[in-house]
């Protein structure tokens, strides 16, 4: 079976080369307009373009009234600019008799999102600050199990948390979703931890144990304020995944606690006659707004963080 | 590291305490979980999960299935190709990007952001984009080449492939990005050493670099294939595993069999399938991990 | 620790957040313009009558999303109030684990038995001489929706039957006209295929093949021309590039398809888009062949709360269900039957009364759904809808997958 330190010993490269990310070290560049720039620049650009090209269609397709998309080209911008799909989809779209759009499912995305995140960065990192810092018999163990854990396809969860949940008379709260976000986010946030605080100099700790700190006052006035850039990207990461999940907000909360993206869902499936595309792309934007906004706002380390949780993972 | 010294039960208990929660997590909720539905697999649960003992009845059913059989059948076609071409594209655009060129940091957001994007968002746009009424396929004719024909998400056979090019444009962009981290990592002597050999780049790169990059692969390979066996999201929202059954796969084969057919042990005995391609996956990874190295 | 306290401080945050005195939350997947509008009916009715709240809990994405979603919360120990399922097998084992609540006591002091017609439908709630669902309407699947336009357009008669129908189809299709809608979704396929086996072979046969699973009738002659006219159905319907049930009517709404075989359901579409029936479009009870409707429908079940206050609300709820005015405001909406023949519904439209006739003159055979098991249906989705997208499998190939499906069911 695997033991969890190869998994570190595998990215040690990857490890260092973290923060390097930020200047490029390839070979030399030559003139400006050599056959070879332009055909670098000119394969990535058209990349870009077919990257961009569905955000593009997205946006569009949301800003034109109905009679336009069943004539025009889907790739043309609006004649005529409405944003009444936008207030559709927030505020008026409806399931059943509730016709309150997606609005009322951003907040629940909110409600959820942020004590889950909360939890689960507090556990993690105290998870892995003890597997770093404090290892004791058996820890490796479990573990090992954690990591096997992150690649254990959701569908054999489902139905004993289902029983675990009901057990403990937490189904269908927004205590027992938190929870179940905590667990699923544990394995790649602790293996993110671990390294993380593996990866500083061990003689500080020393120091730290000789001056006769304890266990948690070395935590939280040593490792946490050394680790600022570690939170930021689990921070990152955990709202953007747990914002987009669908599956459990389905399976483990009820109607009035549904989050943003079983909304979305139930407001594209609710067909009235025609399928509305413009409203269907303006909830899909509205829906995808949070996570794109933090990406694009924290750039870099979002990127950072990415490789950083993922090539440990 | 720290505490290496003959255990007791009282010793070092702040970490244990602390480690509470990952010790649930691992015995209860992972180990007891898959060992549960693993057991409830051999019963013919229905509706509830109940002890009614039938063997491997359920497994017989299964591989007795038209629909399993397409399932797994679209599963090894998605993820071959999910993991050649992710790899291949993900590393060419870390090539390219590594040269030292301007807007880096701005191809780079543009090539990372679906990332940030769910499958069911995914889903949504590329079933619009290929929608043969309105996307693709109609623009393309409209402009005169009225032969054209593209319509994956409405032809049973090239189903997946519409599905792939979705997944594809969700995912390549986190392999470009992990590619990326491990050029970096390349020591820049390397390059010199190889100029000065006068070793033309694209050897350098696939006999000298990629070599060294292999924990890297190794890892990205192994983030490519777990969301590859829990592919779901992307399928309901895009085709819903259609047209007829042509896009089905394992995640939802399980999800409609324990909660839709009401046929829990079905659904047990499928994700318990599941269970083994994982494993089938991380072993021999954890095995040649183990095997190679000593701990760092 | 930590998680210890967690778990208690979340357990008397549930306890603490319970529903209160009258508010009844109803889980149903009505979503769609017509069923909306019908749901709409009940919550008015409900709360004009007694003092309760409803709280809706739609799910959209049809039956096979919400059903889920229902069983995980009763079986997680948060139920609803009250829920929707279709008529029939689909809540057999939570009656049997004992999840829901013995309804026996509303349905003497309403006199049920006396009232509702068919007694197949009360049957169909009752387990060991109790019940425990209020049925609200009887929807059947035999009806063949024909655009009165489409025909037009093509020069042709609009067809009296099934046979006529098939053999339209080229000339629609020869005018631009797709001649049959067949939406995505996997029930719509089964749907389809079990109007024609009731219908072309025989409520009898229907009966015999899910009712008593006999597989050498499954294997017979007469499946074998019903699966041959599933393979010319297939035919008529290549090329309709849609999901949603409704967008399929829709197709005949606007005369781009020559028709579709879909539940009385598709009456509401129809009237929400302004068509008359007889005008603008024609129905065919029993695809014209034998003029014979399945009694399935809506049934309305109450989970076990142990909560007095959610009991009294239940009881209101389901004596509301079954009142006269509600049946007929509920079904004028919805374009389904009474399940009561007492009460009026002259303002029904031709096709309407058309079902109420024959439900009158006994000409019924149950629904699918109260032969078969969720297991079956959903194998059946899986045989069907592969069958109608995918030419290359042949009848013969279809009918062999059919008869095991047969013999091996429960």
């Amino acid at each position: 079976m695997s033991n969890p330190a190869t998994l570190s010993a595998t990215v040690a490269g990857a490890d260092a080369a973290a923060p390097a990310l930020s200047g490029p070290r390839g070979p030399k560049p030559r003139r400006r307009f050599s056959r070879r720039n332009i055909f670098i620049y000119g394969t990535l650009i058209v990349v870009a373009l077919y990257y961009l090209l569905p955000l593009w269609v997205m946006v569009v397709t949301s800003l034109k009234g109905m009679p336009e998309i069943r004539l025009g080209n889907i790739f043309a911008p609006p004649v005529e600019v409405t944003f009444q799909p936008w207030v559709k989809a927030w505020a008026e779209a409806c399931t059943g008799l509730n016709c309150d759009g997606l609005s009322r499912g951003f907040w629940n995305s909110v409600r959820i999102t942020v004590p889950s995140v909360f939890l689960s960065i507090l556990i993690a990192s105290v998870n892995g600050y003890a597997l770093a810092n404090w290892r004791f018999k058996g820890a490796d163990i479990f573990f090992t199990i954690l990591i096997f854990g992150a690649f254990i396809p959701y569908q054999v969860m489902l139905y004993p948390i289902v029983i675990i949940l009901r057990e403990i008379g937490l189904y269908g709260s927004l205590t027992g979703l938190v929870l179940v976000h905590s667990v699923f986010g544990m394995p790649i946030l602790t293996l993110l931890f671990r390294n993380y605080f593996t990866s500083l100099p061990e003689e500080l700790f020393k120091a730290a144990r000789v001056d006769g700190a304890g266990f948690w006052q070395i935590y939280f006035q040593i490792m946490l304020p050394m680790s600022l850039p570690i939170f930021v990207v689990a921070m990152i990461l955990q709202v953007t995944g747990i914002w987009n999940d669908f599956l459990f907000g389905v399976v483990y909360t009820k109607p009035d606690l549904y989050p943003m993206t079983v909304q979305l869902n139930n407001i594209v499936n609710s067909v009235q006659g025609v399928k509305e595309y413009n409203v269907n792309m303006a909830a899909t934007l509205l829906t995808g707004l949070v996570p794109l906004v933090i990406y694009f706002i924290s750039g870099k380390l979002f990127v950072r963080g990415i490789a950083a949780g993922a090539v440990k993972g | 590291m720290a505490a290496a010294r003959p255990m007791r039960l009282f010793r070092n208990i702040n970490a244990k305490i602390a480690a509470i929660p990952m010790v649930l997590t691992a015995l209860v909720v992972f180990t007891g979980g898959t060992i549960w539905t693993v057991v409830y697999s051999f019963t013919n649960s229905k509706l509830l999960p109940r002890e009614k003992w039938v063997g491997l009845q359920q497994y017989e059913r299964l591989w007795g299935t038209e629909r399993w059989n397409v399932a797994i059948e679209n599963l090894l076609i998605y993820g071959a190709c999910m993991v050649v071409f992710s790899l291949v594209i993900g590393f060419v655009l870390a090539a390219l990007l590594d040269q030292k060129i301007r807007f880096e940091n701005t191809f780079r957001t543009i090539l990372l952001y679906p990332f940030a994007l769910s499958f069911i968002v995914t889903g949504l746009v590329w079933q619009w984009l290929l929608n043969p009424d309105f996307g693709i396929q109609s623009v393309i004719q409209a402009m005169g080449w009225e032969s054209f024909d593209f319509d994956p998400l409405y032809n049973a056979d090239i189903v997946i492939y519409g599905v792939l090019i979705a997944g594809l444009w969700q995912g390549t962009g986190l392999v470009m990005c992990l590619m990326l981290a491990g050029l970096r990592g390349i020591d820049q002597e390397i390059w010199k050493a190889a100029r000065v050999d006068g070793i033309p780049m694209w050897k350098t790169y696939i006999f000298i670099v990629i070599p060294m990059m292999r924990p890297v692969f190794i890892t990205t390979l192994v983030i490519i294939a777990s969301g590859i066996v829990r592919l779901y999201d992307l399928i309901v929202a895009q085709t819903g595993g259609g047209p007829g059954i042509a896009s089905d796969v394992p995640a939802k084969y399980v999800y409609d069999y324990m909660f839709q057919g009401q046929n829990l042990g079905q659904g047990f005995a499928a994700s318990t399938m599941m269970l083994l391609a994982v494993l089938v996956v991380i072993i021999p990874w954890a095995y040649l991990e183990f095997g190679g190295k000593k701990r760092v | 620790m930590t998680f210890r306290t967690i778990l208690m401080a979340g357990t008397a945050l549930c306890a603490g957040s319970a529903l209160s005195a009258a508010d009844l939350e109803v889980t149903h997947w009505w979503t769609s313009g017509g069923e909306a509008a019908a749901v709409q009916q009940f919550a008015t009715e409900f709360e004009g009558q007694t003092e309760h709240k409803w709280i809706d809990g739609a799910i959209a994405g049809g039956g096979g999303t919400a059903r889920p979603v229902m069983v995980s919360r009763i079986i997680g120990g948060d139920p609803m109030g009250a829920f929707q399922f279709n008529h029939g097998r689909q809540a057999e084992e939570l009656i049997e684990a004992g999840l829901l609540r013995d309804m026996t006591h509303v349905a003497e002091a309403e006199g049920w038995t006396d009232i509702v017609n068919p007694p197949s439908l009360l049957e169909a709630c009752t387990v060991d001489g109790k019940i425990y669902c209020a049925p609200v309407n009887i929807h059947s699947w035999q009806w063949l929706w024909l655009s009165n336009g489409a025909f037009e357009k093509a020069g042709l008669e609009v067809p009296a039957n099934w046979d006529e129908f098939v053999a339209a189809a080229p000339a629609l299709k020869e005018a631009g006209i797709q001649p049959m809608a067949l939406g995505g979704q996997p029930w719509q396929s089964s749907g389809a295929f079990n109007v024609l086996m009731a219908t072309l072979a025989g409520p009898d046969v229907l009966q015999q093949v899910y009712g008593d699973g006999d597989a050498e009738m499954a294997a017979g002659e007469e499946l074998g021309r019903v699966f041959q006219a599933a393979a010319d159905m297939r035919e008529m319907v290549q090329g309709s590039n849609v999901q949603d049930w409704n967008q399929a009517t829709n197709l005949v709404i606007t005369d781009a398809a020559g028709g579709q075989i879909m539940g009385d359901w598709a009456q509401g579409e129809f009237a929400v888009a302004g068509e008359v029936a007889g005008e603008d479009y024609t129905c065919l009870p029993g695809l014209g062949v034998i003029e014979v409707l399945s009694t399935g429908g809506d049934a309305f079940y109450f989970p076990e709360t142990g909560d007095a206050e959610i009991e009294a609300a239940q009881d209101a709820l389901a004596a509301t269900l079954l009142k006269p005015e509600t049946q007929v405001a509920f079904n004028l909406k919805k374009g389904s039957l009474p399940i009561r023949g007492d009460v009026d519904l002259a303002s029904a439209n031709d096709c309407m009364k058309k079902g109420l006739q024959l439900l009158a003159d006994g000409k019924t055979m149950p629904d699918v759904n109260m032969l078969n098991t969720e297991d079956t249906n959903n194998q059946l989705n899986d045989l069907f809808v592969q069958f109608f997208q995918d030419p290359s499998i042949s009848a013969e190939d279809a009918q062999a997958r059919f008869v095991d499906i047969v013999a091996n069911k429960d």
